[in-house]
């Protein structure tokens, strides 16, 4: 009845005999993601720049005339617009920053909007408005700061509960983990200049909630191991939880993934940002379960003891007591 | 654990039925079909980005409302202190530092003065709204409280609230939202919108109409650089519209004896009988109607201008005398401009000025689309959910496959119930529970899998799986909930619809995946009472 095994039962991969390449590949890969964010920048969408964004689709089948339609918006003299194929390639946003003196200004941005409309459709009789969004400087500020503040709060919320779960340690390699899967995300935006948007920032933190889905299981299985096997030494019995929670690993990852990419796919040209980062986000939080979140323990010194209470004063009396040693 | 009486059966069964139950009639919706009338109707409303329309945020200027107050006072206590027996003078009048400070001429007026002034201060509530003191024997200082100024703000937003529900509804689009955010923000929602712009003309004028007459000495339009100039007291220099003829000019009026926009009862878009040129007719109420009479009763031949949210469209003479409490405002309209004008004056003026900070909009035609395709992502989703459960645990995938679209509709059941919004992003968020929820399938499985490897018989294996398997679901939900709590908290519209489905999709999760697979699994072991376990 069964017809698929994936992962094989009793499986003994050494995966921690590769921690410190592993590690050092890690470090790499977050610098580099943070060097890419700093350098190159994210391609904020209005949501966090501010400005004018109008989202437009022409004839099907035909890519969108995006070199000619930046030409064209940018002879109006509102500044150089960002014109950037999304989704299907007939569609096109169209972003430009609002002079200063139109901030404020109700009809000012509309003008701007209906100018550049005309503009366009004048020259294209395929040219179709799909919406547009206007954000103004100060509505973009506000939610920059929410967005950082939520992303700071759900990973510290999330390690903490880790810890009280846990122990310190897992506290600490759960905000690694994250630490690691929210800037390669941000890395994979800064590298392919994917628009950065509150839909991007909402990703982000449904990674931070569903990424530890499977460090959780491999720390719930390294505390069984701790209190059953109280001699093995650590390496060993990280290898021997993370085999032993191996198929759960994948399945779970897998099952996320079957549900994801059709979305990434074939889904709504609109969703394509979140559904890719979640994809992405996820995809590299497996690797930090294995390879970051439990390597990590060693280094931060769990013990076999690190589940045992603290004798207390009367226990100790009545072992004594007893004349046990 | 896997001891199920039959009210506990009953019980579950009648939770997840009850829950797909109120599905339907959002299904049926989509589906276009009729559901009856006289059931209950609980809907999942669609968002903006999946129904097109616009979402307007609006912010007033808090400051504005402080100064506009802070000139109502003066204004007050300059009538009240006109109109005492005999008069008080007052002198040195400043409204600097968001203060309102003056001078009573004579030492003697004091006491009197501060008689008339006081029943002002105190407002008409509970909370003191302003602080009088006199400094220097005669100088009194009023200084707004905070607790006025803040009772002032909120019901100069309530009011502008129900003026721009007016004004939008006036429209005739079906179930507009309009909401307050914040203490000095406004959220307009309209669905399925032809014309957006439509929305953001009427919504984004304060509409203050307002006819003031021309300073006799200076009848002519003065050009608005040398308008600056004029600093005769008791008037104000006000310029002319962008679009008049006279752009570029000024007219200096005076500031107080004129008539204002909220004396009107009714204003009609129309044309000009003589050039057929769009006008705004308007009528008066009983009172302003005759001060109107009065006041071109006095200055025949003298000059008012029509001043609309300090800009003059027009001004024109005093011909003769208007009595009827009727007039016509013509300028430099269009058919569409005089029909806002006439919304906006017929809904009142705001009370302060609104100014837009966002704005989305999104085609009814994108939104479709987005629908569809977004379904369809679903679909594959979940069969290749199911197809890799089934192919890897064969009956036990079967029943995680079972929970799991009892799940969906579940899920969708209790979205309909608190009345939530499927956004955009809401749609990812089913793809993600729909990923997730089987998780724990995966961890109770392997978990029974493992037992059984460990030596354990079929019913202990599988009642140590769902116990051990507990404790990781458990915590992986609680972080997943901690992640879309903030979510919540962090998103507004399409954002907060993602937290929605996420959050519901844990409960309905737990419930589906772990409750009723647990069921099922105890009623296959009780009837077939199997020695070996495919899993």
């Amino acid at each position: 009845m069964r017809l698929l095994k994936l992962v094989p039962d009793n499986t003994n991969l050494k995966f921690l005999k590769w921690r410190m390449p592993f590690y050092v590949v890690s470090i790499i890969l977050i610098a580099l993601s943070w060097g890419l964010v700093i350098t190159k920048g994210l391609n904020y969408g209005v949501d966090f720049a501010g400005g004018l964004e109008i989202r437009a689709s022409f004839a099907e089948g035909e890519p969108a005339p995006v070199a000619e339609l930046r030409e064209r918006v940018a002879q109006l003299g509102y500044g150089e617009p960002v014109v950037q194929q999304f989704g299907a390639e007939n569609q096109v946003s169209i972003r430009v920053r609002l002079p200063a003196e139109a901030e404020g200004d109700n009809e000012a941005a509309q003008r701007i909007a209906n100018d550049i409309v005309s503009e366009i459709s004048s020259n294209h009789e395929d040219f179709q408005l799909d919406g547009n969004d206007n954000v103004s400087g100060k509505v973009s500020g506000e939610f920059w700061n929410t967005a950082i503040w939520a992303l700071v709060a759900a990973m510290v919320a999330i390690s903490i509960y880790i810890w009280v779960r846990f122990e310190w340690q897992f506290g600490v390699g759960a905000l690694f983990a994250l630490f690691h899967d929210v800037s390669l995300t941000l890395g994979l935006f800064a590298l392919f200049q994917l628009e950065f948007s509150l839909q991007i920032v909402a990703a982000i933190l449904a990674i931070i909630g569903y990424s530890l889905n499977d460090t959780i299981v491999v720390y719930d299985r390294i505390r069984e191991n701790l209190k059953k096997y109280r001699k093995m030494a650590m390496p060993e019995l990280l290898d021997l939880s993370v085999n032993e929670t191996l198929a759960r690993t994948v399945m779970t990852s897998l099952t996320l993934f079957v549900a994801l990419i059709p979305l990434v796919l074939f889904g709504p040209e609109s969703l394509f940002g979140l559904s890719a980062a979640i994809t992405f986000g996820l995809f590299v939080g497996t690797y930090s379960s294995v390879y970051m979140a439990a390597p990590i323990l060693i280094w931060l010194g769990v013990t076999s003891n690190s589940f045992v209470p603290d004798e207390s004063a009367t226990d100790k009396q009545d072992r004594l007591a007893r004349g046990e040693v | 654990m896997l001891e199920f009486p039959t009210w506990k059966k009953v019980w579950l069964w009648g939770i997840t039925l009850a829950a797909i139950v109120a599905a339907l009639p959002s299904l049926f919706n989509i589906a276009n079909v009729r559901w009856p009338d006289s059931l209950p109707d609980p809907q999942v409303n669609l968002g903006l980005d999946l129904a097109g329309g616009s979402h307007i945020l609006l912010e007033a200027d808090t400051s504005q409302v402080a100064s506009q107050r802070l000139q109502n006072m003066e204004d007050a206590v300059r009538s009240a202190l006109r109109s005492a027996e005999p008069r008080i003078r007052v002198g040195d009048v400043s409204t600097r530092d968001g203060r309102l400070s003056f001078m009573v001429e004579s030492p003697a007026d004091v006491d009197r003065a501060r008689e008339e002034i006081l029943p002002l201060v105190n407002g008409s509530g509970l909370v003191r709204e302003w602080n009088l003191e006199v400094v220097d024997q005669t100088r009194f200082v009023l200084t707004p409280t905070s607790a006025g100024s803040e009772t002032a703000l909120n019901s100069a937003m309530d009011s502008a609230r129900d003026i721009i529900d007016r004004r939008v509804n006036s429209l005739g689009t079906r179930e507009p939202t309009i909401i307050r955010q914040g203490e000095n923000r406004i959220v307009v929602q309209v669905p399925g919108l032809d014309d957006p712009d439509e929305v953001k003309e009427l919504v984004g004028k304060t509409a203050k109409l307002e006819f003031k007459l021309v300073d006799p000495e200076f009848q002519q339009d003065l050009p608005n650089e040398t308008a600056g100039e004029v600093t005769k007291v008791g008037t104000q220099v006000v310029p002319y519209a962008k679009g008049t003829p006279q752009e570029g000019f000024s007219v200096v009026v005076r500031r107080l004896g004129g008539i204002q926009g909220d004396s009107l009862i009714d204003a009609k878009a129309g044309n000009d009988p003589q050039d057929n040129s769009p006008v705004v007719n308007i009528t008066f109420d009983a009172q302003g109607g005759s001060r109107f009479a009065k006041l071109s009763a006095e200055n025949v031949n003298r000059r008012f201008a029509i001043i609309l949210d300090g800009e003059v469209i027009s001004a024109p003479n005093f011909n003769e005398p208007i009595y009827g409490g009727q007039a016509q405002i013509s300028g430099n309209f269009t058919t569409e401009s005089a029909i806002a004008l006439a919304i906006q004056l017929q809904s009142g003026a705001l009370p302060v000025d609104l100014e837009i900070v966002e704005e989305r909009t999104v085609g009814p035609d994108l939104g479709a689309d987005s629908i569809k395709k977004g379904l369809i992502a679903i679909m594959i989703g979940l069969f290749a959910v199911i197809a890799l459960m089934i192919a890897t645990y064969g009956r036990f995938g079967l029943y995680a496959t079972y929970a799991l679209i009892l799940n969906v509709g579940m899920l969708f059941g209790i979205m309909a119930i608190g009345n939530t919004t499927l956004t955009l992003p809401g749609l990812a968020g089913f793809v993600i529970t729909i990923g997730a929820a089987v998780d724990a399938n995966v961890l109770i499985n392997e978990r029974i899998a493992e037992e059984r490897r460990r030596g354990r018989r079929v019913v202990a294996a599988v009642e140590t799986g769902y116990k051990e398997a507990s404790r990781a679901i458990y915590d992986a939900n609680v972080t997943n909930f901690i992640a879309g709590v903030l979510l919540f908290l962090f998103g507004s519209g399409p954002v907060r619809g993602f937290a929605v489905v996420l959050i519901i999709g844990l409960f309905t999760s737990v419930f589906t995946a772990v409750t009723l697979t647990r069921m099922w699994v105890a009623g296959w072991l009780r009837k077939a009472r199997p020695n070996e376990l495919v899993i």
